[in-house]
């Protein structure tokens, strides 16, 4: 008996602790995989200079759209696309005038070997590899934008069959850095630090050979009166938060 | 319904169709001897491989894909292999997606098997060999028959297993059409991208496949329940 009484003081504390975890501003946010890095940071610095806590939650904009459809109590959505808050908001699940580019996304060629992704994207023209890496571009909007430089190249035609495809861009970008690909269209933050490519070689896509790959926010109906969410989707468009964005290799 | 969908979803069918089958094949080839194996020995080796063969089914397939992933590819042992023995490098292809499926499914095919070599006991075999049956000859006229029920239940639950099976095929297929795209990736393919008509179309069929299969099972089981002792 005496053993299990600190176990016993234990469940008790941690439940005495419960209505206050309840109490404090807490923002549950939905955050497209390709902005985790990111996020991360400015949901430190949110806390700390607000008070309020973001509650991160990362995973594929498409699944996060299906489970906020399906009643998922996110405050606030970090997509990796514009179409799904726009979708969100004619479906009256998303706040309407709440939606505003936090990130545009830039797209890159890379390859973990040194040398073999040139400036020029002469290593499309003359492909000397099997497999590039590219994610789906009907899930994807980086996949999209991939395609769209392709075609922009003239050279789907001749690059499709040695495409294959992610079914995100972190699983694209995983392809490739495990080498099972020799290369692959990745997002620029995936492979970016410091202000430099981390390691191998990279061609980073002139932004007029594709759309641009706008990420866009929105406040969703379970966040309609949270004061923590509209200070969230406020702090975004700082600049505390845009200089961030910028550090990983995202427009703002 | 769109017709290049259809065309799509078709594809996939047979694909994942082909897949489960030589799947299944590959299977009773490789976990019978196994299965054996694992029910005669008395080595100290069987508890290490008894639950190295059960990993698979502990194992979340992402776990269990990245690792075939890295294994498969350029750096990793089976990859240096394939490419030294001049099959190139297997991840996105359709023998690459089989040789996932195996490691996948294998705990299903070597549990009934093995289960059912146990059930038969050390008898049958000392009387074939009193009656001077070589050893080979035994396991093939006396305790593979015997075994027969284990190895229906495997061979279907491997079949099913491998329809079934999502996030190995995710993790190293690369959703290439007619290679590498199968049911389960379709239908997440489908979801993610918002396209529900179509992936419940394909989730429903999947479904009653499912469901035929197991009531299949169930009745394969009763019988070779009536016919064994």
């Amino acid at each position: 008996m005496t053993l299990r009484l600190p176990r016993c003081f234990a469940i008790t504390a941690m439940l005495l602790m419960l209505p206050m975890t309840v109490l404090a501003a807490e923002v549950p946010v939905a955050v497209a995989a390709n902005f985790s890095a990111p996020m991360k940071i400015i949901a430190q610095d949110f806390e700390r200079d607000t008070g309020h806590k973001a509650r991160l939650a990362f995973g594929a904009t498409g699944q996060f759209y299906a489970q906020i459809r399906n009643g998922a109590p996110f405050a606030v959505l970090l997509s990796a696309d514009d179409a799904t808050p726009t979708k969100l908001e004619k479906e009256g699940l998303g706040v309407i005038g709440s939606r505003f580019t936090y990130a545009t996304g830039k797209l890159v060629l890379w390859s973990k070997k040194a040398g073999l992704v040139d400036g020029q994207a002469d290593v499309l023209r003359n492909s000397p590899f099997d497999k590039i890496a590219v994610a789906n571009p009907k899930l994807s909007p980086y996949g999209a934008a991939a395609m769209e430089t392709l075609d922009t190249m003239g050279l789907r035609e001749r690059i499709a069959p040695k495409i294959v495809e992610g079914s995100n861009i972190a699983q694209t970008f995983q392809f490739v850095a495990s080498e099972n690909a020799a290369l692959g269209f990745v997002a620029l933050s995936q492979v970016f630090e410091n202000g430099t490519i981390k390691e191998g070689s990279a061609w980073i896509v002139p932004a007029s050979m594709h759309a641009p790959i706008k990420q866009d926010a929105v406040l969703l109906s379970a966040g309609r009166d949270s004061p923590a969410a509209a200070a969230l989707l406020k702090y975004l468009q700082g600049d505390k938060a845009k200089a961030v964005i910028r550090a990983f290799g995202y427009e703002r | 319904m769109n017709p290049a969908v259809t065309a799509e979803a078709w594809q996939a069918i047979v694909l994942t169709l082909q897949l489960a089958t030589l799947s299944s094949l590959l299977l009773l080839l490789i976990a019978t001897p196994l299965a054996w194996w694992l029910s005669q020995t008395r080595s100290g080796w069987r508890t290490p491989i008894g639950a190295l063969v059960t990993l698979p089914l502990v194992l979340p397939p992402t776990v269990l894909g990245f690792y075939i992933l890295v294994l498969l590819g350029p750096h990793g042992w089976i990859g240096q292999w394939t490419q030294a023995v001049g099959w190139g490098v297997l991840s996105f292809s359709f023998t690459g997606l089989l040789i996932g499926s195996v490691i996948f499914s294998l705990p299903f095919a070597v549990q009934p098997i093995q289960y059912a070599f146990e059930a038969i006991g050390r008898r049958p075999m000392e009387v074939a060999a009193t009656l001077r049956a070589r050893p080979l000859d035994a396991f093939f006229s006396v305790a593979l028959p015997l075994a027969k029920p284990g190895i229906l239940t495997a061979t279907v639950l491997c079949f099913a297993h491998t329809v079934g099976e999502f996030g190995v095929v995710l993790m190293i297929g690369g959703n290439i059409p007619g290679k590498t795209r199968v049911v389960s990736t379709q239908i997440y393919g489908h979801v993610e991208a918002m396209e529900y008509a179509q992936a419940h179309w394909l989730a429903a069929a999947m479904l009653a496949f499912s469901f035929a299969v197991l009531v299949a099972l169930s009745r394969l089981k009763k019988r070779s329940d009536r016919v064994l002792p």
